[in-house]
């Protein structure tokens, strides 16, 4: 469980992750307009690279903490660290705590933890945002990443999403379930992962949704990469890209 | 390149079967979820209370072992404990041999599948019949169970009627209703032949001494009705403070493994029959078997001992959808065996050390346990520890080189401009082992590596 203190300055330090650094800078973009939007001053500090979790869930805990190290000296400090992913946020306020749980820098890593939020439960939860302005008329079916489990980051977005004119969340069957992404599983159980991703697919497309909206980037590539290589490819959009869009709707 | 285990036991899974196994696992998670939801207004607060009170248990264990020797006694039990499978298989069939009982009746127990006592019993020439319905067509095909609950998830009618056919209960037929009709009329004679009943414990109250046990059929309840020795196999860490725990752990327990609000059928068992009590058998003995359980407590893992099988983390694991029990090759599979079964194989850890790595960690498995245990983070310490042990892991890609990069911003910015190299060749044809099964059913997106840090700069440059 995450500290109930969390700090809330509108002074906050970016982690963008590094898929949106190697892949998706459009939903780096969109963070960054998103925070302004509501008053933020965005840092981006420049050495940051990754959180870790593909070797903390490879079982290799000490090149994990290695990266973590070099994470929480890049994080310093005290203003919220704010990410756009849930699994990436996870790992830094959950996992970084457990695979440190037997170190002496434990607590180094503990503050960070402590002031790390995931995007949507930061705007909700820690700012206090209510409503999203503008408009984004579409259809979409919002996939609750794994790791956002047991946090206030699923219903912060859906709250936010539900919030904005014109969109309309659709339902689907077995909600709970996972992409099959895993980040490495996804390589070392190729079969299960795919079949666990077209199941997730089946389900997201049940309602003929416009976009695929979710607050992890890791699960839409999943996603839209088994699509493709289906060839029923979907549209996929991260949570922040619809609250960019939205605004620039707004007249 | 070699391939794990689990995977290439889903590949090649029968379609039918892991369809069978995906639908009932689908229901049984709809099911638990609607009840609990319907009966109480706050079903995690409940788990969390329950996950206290099965934790506060195995960290008092001795004491509260010790406590329910006495008071069992007291009701006028015996009471034994084995350390291994083998001193719990010699401890039934010595009190068997003792009172020259040939015919035994068993009600379901995933203890005694886990020593395999029935195959030690067979050995002594002892008969021994299940009497769970699941349980007695694993019997007579020579199978094991795939799930703890429903032991034939894996099986359809038409498997079960072939069987019934082979075994002389009669022509084929797969009606439901006709085979469980003929199972009754076979295992009531077996009920009125034998000699002893084994049953095992879902909880024993350390306060009371007394035997809780629950199923569906009502078969413990017939197994303890003619034969004249009761013999209970509890696993140590069966046991709870009290009978008021009950009032929390029987709630969550059927609702979370059936969908049930309570079994059809709960015994609560007060030692054997007395003057005053008539009924039962005459002799009643309570075997706590260890069998690893003890080197799992001094673990970073004890949390899984508060597990009490109800099997609502096999329903809800896609993993467990996808691949089938027995992908896991032990008595425990899905979410639970994943982090149960390489613990009770002790030293023999590193041949089971590749089943906490069959999860994508989706944490869904943490989310509907009735005892709140962090299963993905048990997943992720064994992972931790298979590695430490070199426990083979095909297909797991090797992580220092990715730690040194990720320590070394330089390097790491390097990286992210020049993959863009990437974009210009066919990926498929890239000598990068690990690459190629994603590619094999996903794209990947266009590389676009520091993009995103040129934006920036630009940005404060104005």
């Amino acid at each position: 469980m995450q500290s109930t203190t969390r700090p809330t300055d509108r002074t906050v330090q970016l982690m963008a992750t590094c898929l949106c650094d190697a892949f998706f800078d459009d939903v780096a973009r969109a963070t960054v307009e998103v925070l302004e939007h509501v008053g933020c001053e965005v840092e981006f500090p420049e050495n940051q690279t990754c959180c870790g979790q593909p070797a903390f869930n490879c079982g290799d805990w000490p090149a994990s903490r290695e990266v973590m190290r070099h994470t929480a000296r890049v994080f310093d400090g005290s203003k919220p660290v704010i990410v756009p992913s849930g699994s990436c946020a996870a790992m830094l306020f959950h996992g970084a705590p457990l695979e440190f749980e037997k170190e002496k820098d434990l607590p180094t890593v503990q503050k960070l933890a402590n002031r790390t939020w995931e995007l949507a439960d930061f705007l909700v939860n820690g700012l206090g945002v209510e409503k999203w302005p503008g408009r984004f008329p579409a259809r979409i079916a919002f996939h609750r990443a794994c790791h956002t489990r047991g946090t206030g980051s699923g219903e912060a977005a859906l709250k936010l999403l539900e919030s904005i004119e014109g969109l309309e969340v659709v339902p689907f069957g077995e909600a709970e379930q996972c992409c099959g992404f895993g980040g490495t599983f996804s390589v070392s159980f190729p079969h299960v992962s795919s079949s666990m991703g077209c199941l997730k697919l089946e389900h997201l497309t049940e309602m003929n949704p416009d976009f695929i909206v979710s607050g992890d980037m890791s699960c839409l590539m999943h996603l839209s990469g088994l699509a493709e290589r289906g060839e029923k490819p979907v549209k996929t959009l991260h949570f922040a890209q619809i609250l960019q869009t939205a605004l620039h709707r707004h007249g | 390149m070699a391939e794990q285990k689990v995977e290439l036991f889903a590949r090649r899974l029968d379609h039918g079967v892991q369809k069978a196994v995906h639908n009932n696992s689908a229901a049984g998670t709809e099911k638990r979820y609607n009840v609990l939801g319907t009966d109480y207004s706050a079903p995690d607060d409940l788990r969390r209370l329950a996950g206290q009170i099965r934790q506060h248990s195995i960290e008092y264990l001795d004491t509260y072992l010790e406590q329910a020797e006495q008071s069992l006694k007291r009701q006028g039990a015996h009471v034994h404990f084995a350390v291994t499978a083998d001193d719990a298989c010699r401890a039934v069939s010595d009190i068997l041999q003792k009172a020259g009982a040939k015919k035994v009746v068993k009600s379901k127990s995933m203890i005694s599948e886990e020593i395999h006592l029935n195959d030690h019993l067979g050995t002594m020439g002892i008969e021994s019949v299940e009497t769970d319905l699941g349980e007695y067509i694993i019997q007579i095909d020579g199978d094991h169970p795939s799930h703890i609950v429903k032991p034939i998830i894996h099986k359809n009618r038409r498997d079960i009627a072939k069987s019934f056919e082979r075994e002389g209960l009669g022509d084929y037929n797969d009606d439901p209703e006709t085979i469980t009709r003929r199972a009754r009329v076979f295992m009531r004679d077996k009920y009125l032949q034998a000699d002893a009943g084994i049953t095992g414990a879902n909880f024993v109250s350390a306060e009371s001494g007394r035997l809780v046990l629950v199923t569906n059929e009502g078969n413990s309840r017939f197994c303890l009705a003619a034969p004249k020795i009761h013999i209970a196999l509890v696993g140590i860490e069966k046991v709870i403070p009290s009978d008021a725990d009950l009032a929390v752990l029987l709630n969550l327990l059927g609702r979370s493994a059936t969908g049930q609000q309570l079994t059809v059928y709960t015994e609560f068992i007060n030692g054997p029959a007395r003057t005053d009590r008539p009924s039962g058998p005459q002799e009643m003995h309570v075997i706590f078997v260890d069998n690893q359980r003890s080197e799992i407590l001094a673990s970073d893992c004890r949390e899984i001992l508060r597990c009490i099988r109800c099997g609502a983390c096999l329903n809800v694991c896609p993993v467990y959808r996808q691949a089938s029990g027995h992908a896991y090759r032990s008595v425990y599979p899905g979410p639970l065996g994943a982090v149960l079964s390489p613990l009770l194989a002790g030293k023999k850890f590193k041949e089971l050390a590749d089943l906490p790595k069959a999860s994508s960690l989706c944490g869904a498995c943490n989310e509907v346990c009735p005892v709140d245990i962090p299963i993905p983070d048990l997943l992720l310490k064994l992972r931790n520890r298979g590695h430490q042990e070199h426990a083979p892991s095909p297909g797991t890609p090797p992580m220092g080189a990715f730690a040194k990069l990720a320590s070394s911003p330089m390097l790491w910015r390097f990286a992210m401009k020049s993959n863009k190299v990437m974009n210009l060749v066919p990926l498929e044809k890239l000598p990068l082992p690990y690459l190629q099964p994603w590619l094999k059913t996903r794209t990947l997106p266009t590389w676009r590596g520091g993009e995103f840090r040129s934006w920036m700069k630009s940005r404060h440059k104005k």
